[in-house]
Formats: C-alpha cells, sequence, structure tokens
C-alpha cells in the first residue's frame, strides 16, 4: 500500500471549557490521521469529546471553551496558528461542516437558494445570479428533485431528508477538500439514513473529498468509514483501519460496544451491555479511563493511564493490555473474547 | 441515487410563503377588532397631520398663531369649533397643526431610540461576556431614573427645543429596546443555523445583520409601535414642563399648559389638546397589542 497525503492531521488535541464548577476537559489527548480522499469515521458514546473534537478543528468553540493544547495539521499548516480571518477563508471552503440537526440548521427566513448561494458569494465572489444557477446544480447534486423549484422554498417546507441534502449542498457549495458531518443522520429515519450515506458516498468519490464522520453509530462507521478512531471520555482509545477494528478490535472498550450490538449473522439471546457510566468530567479516573468498566482491569490499568501504542500495521490501541508492563494474565478474557498480552508471548491471530 | 426513487412530500406549486405568512398576519390582525380601530386612528391621524394643514391654509383664513384678543378664551361655537385660547387663537386650527409636531416627536425618537437600542441590544447578546455586562449594566442605569426624568435632565443639558426632545426621548427609548433585542439575540445565537453559518465562514457583521437580525424583527417591531406612545406622552409631558417646542408653537402639551391656567373659566382650552393626546396614544397602545397578537399568538393569553 502506498502511502497517501495524510490531509488532516490532528495531534494531542486538548479543549477544555471554563465551567462554573472548574474546568472541564472535553478533549484531552486526541490525535488522529486523516489520508487524502478517505473517510475516518471518531465513534463514542454522548460525551465522549467526538463533537467538540470537530469543533475544535475549525475553531467553532463556544466562548467559553479554549483548545489548549495540541496541533490542527492540514496539509501541514497548523489551523490553530491561523488568525480568524484566515480561518474564516477556510471554514465553508476548504474544510466545511454538516450538523447533526437538520430541522434547526437552516435560517427559516432564508429560501434554500439564498443559503446555498451564501457560501458562493461569501467565497468564490460569485454574483447572485451565478450563485443561483450553482445552487440549483448543487440541488440536482445531492438529489432534490426538481431543483429549479425547490431552490425557492424556505426550509420549513422541506422535509428533514431533504433539509438535510441541503445542508450537504450548502457545506459542498465551494468543492472543500474535507467535509466534517457530525452525526449527519441522527435525526433521520433509517430509510433517509441509508439514503444520506450512501449521497455523501457517492459524492465523497465524485469529488475526491476526505470525509470526518462523526458518529455513535458503529453500523454506520462499518458502511461508511475507511478508519476508525474510538472515543473515550476526551481521548482517542483506539484508532484502526475499518478491518481490522471490526474483525479483530483490541480494546476491551471497542470489543464491549461491539458486542452491545445487535448482529443478524450469529445466533444472540441476549446484548450484553457495558456495565457503568461514562465517568463524569469532573471526576476521572487516576488510571485508564475505561478501567472501572472494564472487566479486564487490574491494578495498573487503575493506577496509571496508558499511552497510545502504535503496532506494525499503523493502528494504535490505549490499552496495558498490549504494552510490555502488562501485569495480568497473558490470555484475557474480555466479553468473551480472548486477547493475548503482548508481554506473554506473541500474539496469535485468532480463528474465527 | 440516480433513480428518481427519492420524493417525500414536499408542499408543492404554493404561493410565496413569505406572502402566505403577510396574509396570515393580517388575518390575525384583523380578527382583533380593537386594534383594527386602533389602526384605522393613527391612519386618520396621519393622514390630518399631512393634509390638515394644507387644507386650513389653503380653502380657509384659519391660521394657528393668529391672534385675535378679542375673541379670547371663547367656547366652542360653529366658528370655532374647539374655542379659542387665551390669545383668541382658534384650538381646532391649533391642534391639526400640531399633530406633525406630536407625530415627529413619536416616530423620530422612537427610530433613534430603535437604531441605536438594537445595536447595543444585538451586540450585547451576540458577544455576551465583558461587552455584554457593560452595556446592559448601562442600560439597567438608564433604566433606573423614571423615564420623564431623565429626559427632562437631558433636555435640561441640551436645551429645550423639539430636536432635543426627540434626542432625549430616544435616548430613554433606548434601554426598552436593547433588553428586548439582547434576550431574543441569545435565544437565537444558539440555533444551529447560526452555527452553520458560521461554519460556511461568516463574519460577526455578516451573521448579526444577516442571520440575526431579520429573526428577531417581530419583537422589535412590537416594541417599536407600543414605544411610540411612550414617546408621544413624553414628549408632550416635556412640552407641558416649557422644556419641549417653545411657544408659540402649537405642541399639545405646551397647549395643555397654557389650558391650565384657565381650567375652571374655560376648560376647553386644556381639554381638547388633552383628549388629543389621549386619543393618539390609546390609539398607539391598542395597534401595538394587536400587532404583537398577530406576530406571536402564542403570546395571547
Amino acid at each position: 500500500m502506498s502511502v497517501p497525503e495524510i490531509i488532516l492531521e490532528v495531534k494531542n488535541l486538548k479543549t477544555s471549557f471554563a465551567t462554573d464548577s472548574g474546568e472541564v476537559r472535553a478533549v484531552d489527548g486526541v490525535s488522529f490521521k486523516l489520508p487524502k480522499g478517505q473517510t475516518i469515521g471518531i465513534v463514542g458514546e454522548s460525551g465522549s469529546g467526538k463533537s467538540i473534537t470537530s469543533l475544535s478543528i475549525l475553531r467553532l468553540l463556544a466562548s467559553n471553551g479554549k483548545i489548549k493544547e495540541g496541533e490542527v495539521l492540514y496539509k501541514g499548516q497548523d489551523l490553530l496558528k491561523f488568525s480568524e480571518d484566515q480561518m474564516r477563508k477556510l471554514r465553508g471552503n476548504e474544510i466545511s461542516m454538516i450538523f447533526q440537526e437538520p430541522m434547526t440548521s437552516l435560517n427559516p427566513v432564508y429560501t434554500v437558494g439564498q443559503q446555498i448561494g451564501e457560501a458562493l458569494m461569501l467565497h468564490q465572489n460569485m454574483s447572485k445570479k451565478e450563485a443561483h444557477i450553482r445552487s440549483v446544480e448543487l440541488l440536482k447534486l445531492v438529489g432534490i428533485p426538481s431543483p429549479d423549484k425547490r431552490v425557492k422554498n424556505y426550509p420549513f417546507e422541506l422535509s428533514g431528508g431533504m433539509r438535510q441534502r441541503v445542508m450537504i449542498a450548502m457545506s459542498l457549495a465551494c468543492d472543500p477538500e474535507i467535509l466534517i458531518a457530525d452525526e449527519p443522520t441522527t435525526a433521520l429515519d433509517v430509510t433517509i439514513q441509508a439514503q444520506i450515506l450512501e449521497l455523501i458516498k457517492e459524492l465523497q468519490d465524485r469529488l475526491g473529498m476526505s470525509v470526518v464522520f462523526i458518529t455513535h453509530d458503529l453500523g454506520v462507521v462499518a458502511e461508511t468509514c475507511d478508519y476508525v478512531a474510538v472515543m473515550y471520555a476526551g481521548q482517542v482509545v483506539e484508532y484502526a483501519d475499518i478491518r481490522s477494528l471490526f474483525h479483530y478490535p483490541k480494546l476491551p472498550y471497542t470489543i464491549g460496544l461491539l458486542k452491545s450490538l445487535p448482529r443478524h449473522d450469529i445466533e444472540q439471546d441476549k446484548l450484553e451491555p457495558i456495565k457503568g457510566n461514562v465517568p463524569s468530567p469532573h471526576d476521572m479516573p487516576v488510571g485508564c479511563r475505561f478501567s472501572p468498566r472494564c472487566p479486564a482491569a487490574t491494578d495498573l490499568c487503575r493506577a496509571k493511564m496508558p499511552q497510545l501504542e502504535t503496532d506494525e500495521k499503523g493502528n494504535q490501541v490505549r490499552c496495558w493490555i498490549y504494552s510490555e508492563e502488562w501485569d495480568g494474565e497473558s490470555e484475557v478474557n474480555i466479553y468473551g473474547e480472548t486477547r493475548i498480552a503482548k508481554s506473554r508471548g506473541t500474539e496469535t491471530v485468532l480463528p474465527d | 441515487m440516480s433513480e428518481e426513487t427519492v420524493n417525500p412530500p414536499v408542499t408543492t406549486e404554493k404561493l410565496n410563503p413569505r406572502l402566505e405568512s403577510y396574509k396570515q398576519f393580517w388575518r390575525r390582525f384583523f380578527k382583533n377588532k380593537a386594534a383594527v380601530t386602533g389602526g384605522v386612528l393613527i391612519l386618520l391621524i396621519i393622514l390630518m397631520a399631512f393634509i390638515g394643514p394644507w387644507i386650513l391654509t389653503t380653502f380657509t383664513d384659519y391660521r394657528p398663531n393668529a391672534t385675535d384678543l378679542g375673541n379670547k378664551l371663547q367656547g366652542p361655537s360653529a366658528a370655532h369649533w374647539f374655542g379659542t385660547d387665551s390669545y383668541g387663537r382658534d384650538i381646532f386650527t391649533r391642534v391639526i397643526f400640531g399633530t406633525r409636531l406630536t407625530l415627529y416627536v413619536g416616530f423620530f425618537s422612537v427610530f433613534i431610540g430603535g437604531v441605536v437600542g438594537v445595536i447595543f441590544g444585538i451586540v450585547s447578546g451576540y458577544y455576551g461576556g465583558r461587552v455584554d455586562t457593560i452595556i446592559m449594566r448601562l442600560m439597567d442605569v438608564l433604566l433606573a431614573f423614571p423615564g420623564i426624568l431623565l429626559a427632562l435632565a437631558i433636555v435640561a443639558v441640551l436645551g429645550g427645543s423639539l430636536t432635543n426632545v426627540i434626542i432625549a426621548v430616544g435616548i430613554f427609548s433606548v434601554p426598552a429596546f436593547a433588553r428586548v433585542v439582547r434576550g431574543s439575540t441569545l435565544s437565537v445565537r444558539k440555533l444551529e443555523y447560526i452555527d452553520a453559518v458560521r461554519a460556511l465562514g461568516a463574519s460577526d457583521f455578516r451573521i448579526i445583520f444577516k442571520h440575526i437580525l431579520p429573526n428577531i424583527l417581530s419583537p422589535i417591531i412590537v416594541q417599536a409601535s407600543l414605544r411610540i406612545a411612550t414617546a408621544i406622552l413624553t414628549g408632550a409631558g416635556l412640552a407641558f414642563l416649557g422644556l419641549g417646542a417653545q411657544p408659540p408653537a402649537p405642541e399639545w402639551g405646551a397647549m395643555l399648559n397654557e389650558g391650565r391656567q384657565y381650567m375652571y373659566e374655560a376648560g376647553h382650552v386644556a381639554l381638547f389638546p388633552g383628549l388629543m393626546i389621549v386619543l393618539v396614544v390609546l390609539a398607539f397602545n391598542i395597534f401595538g397589542d394587536g400587532i404583537r397578537d398577530a406576530l406571536d399568538p402564542k403570546m395571547r393569553n
């Protein structure tokens, strides 16, 4: 496999919010790489810091949020060092974003066409007329029937799926290099979900975009992504290519997540949930943040935070089991799956 | 997605939705009889202000400042519908000429106060933090004074004239607008479409004036229509205290003040300008209420 150009690299990103009850570290050391033209999925439970990560990339945090540390390298340039003016030129033009709620993400007082045209007039100095023509083309591109009529509609006249398509058209208006999709299908029903995912994928192939896909839905990830970064409590805990992640997840948390999904290919009596809750950001465990819920946790896990270890395939995992210091059994049983610890013996691929 | 499979029900071939919502607004407004009465009264008063003086000067010999000491303090009659004042001036003529001054004070002061207040409020609500604190505490200081007292102080500093009254009343309308606008801005700012346009690279200026302002127009309109009544009342109050339009200008408040001295022997001198003030203020108030109800049916109880 040739080494593809890395278009976006996030290194050790830390974002905190100043709240009345002290500093909340919403994102605490997130790193991942996005090769050009590929899709990375950022997966995690609610409150794991997925959305804040994406907002940090575009520097769109609320006024009490602050990026404390880290680098966001876009084509080798650190976006965190950009001026607000440079950022503004970049947003919507080179990196654009789709939001979760199509119902409220469009301004009710303007027509769909006016809103799509806005980015075009802003970044590409198009005239009103040119922007209008391009808006119709974009609506057609995102699969909206009779776009020349819909372009004059107000958002309230469109259904949720339609609005999400309009949002996608808006974000694609200036041919961005990267599209950040923040749970774009969560608010839609399943049939529409599939259509929207299909659409994003198709457009990605056609336009050569790279996509950052934020979701809590592993099914969506399996369908759309090339790489996955699993987030837990503000950290990336596992980063892997899609095949490895689904076939041989390493981290107990990821295994737990996959086990808690209903599957149709094997017989399942009941789903096994991960017990417990995500720790509160005010009261983080000292060691591994998943240790209070982890079935394989040892004293080491509870005492010391593991680092992201990179394996020979470039996949990363933040877990003591795969380090030299592991103090538990050499064969670890996690939610009914066996993982071989690194320090005892060599890794063997399990027969399916 | 190339097939024509995707066709969720979309309301098709309707009239312009913006036009539709205007129509709905008017439908609701016309159901409110009091508001319609207020609106009609306002129209009549505006008409009176515009063509009344012209009719009087073109077709009759009545002039607002023509004195006739032989006929002073006459009660209402065929020749003088509202009677005459202490200089023998025809009160009806003066009331007609004064309408213009009254509306002038009402509209312009609200315009000034509205523009300044909206800018303060929207900036305060949008940026929040220290800017918000400074602006809103400043507004609180202005609000802490009873309205007429503040206007009085400003006019006392600037000197008594109609322009200064407008400025004073304008200043004292600022906090009311700023508060309403700030509140609405706060709620609109949190909506996702504001984030979405920010993510498209829009500047703060653009977001404020192109995306927030149009969405908070209705509370501004309501505030303005209600505020005009207060402004007229304050303007008349200042004139009554001798700080507004200077004599012999036929300002209603000033006329009321003149009539005050003859309250017992010739009550009509004060009565008619007073009635006119009541009428105009009432008209604007019920009209403003009607607009509020029609713009926001949820607020109606």
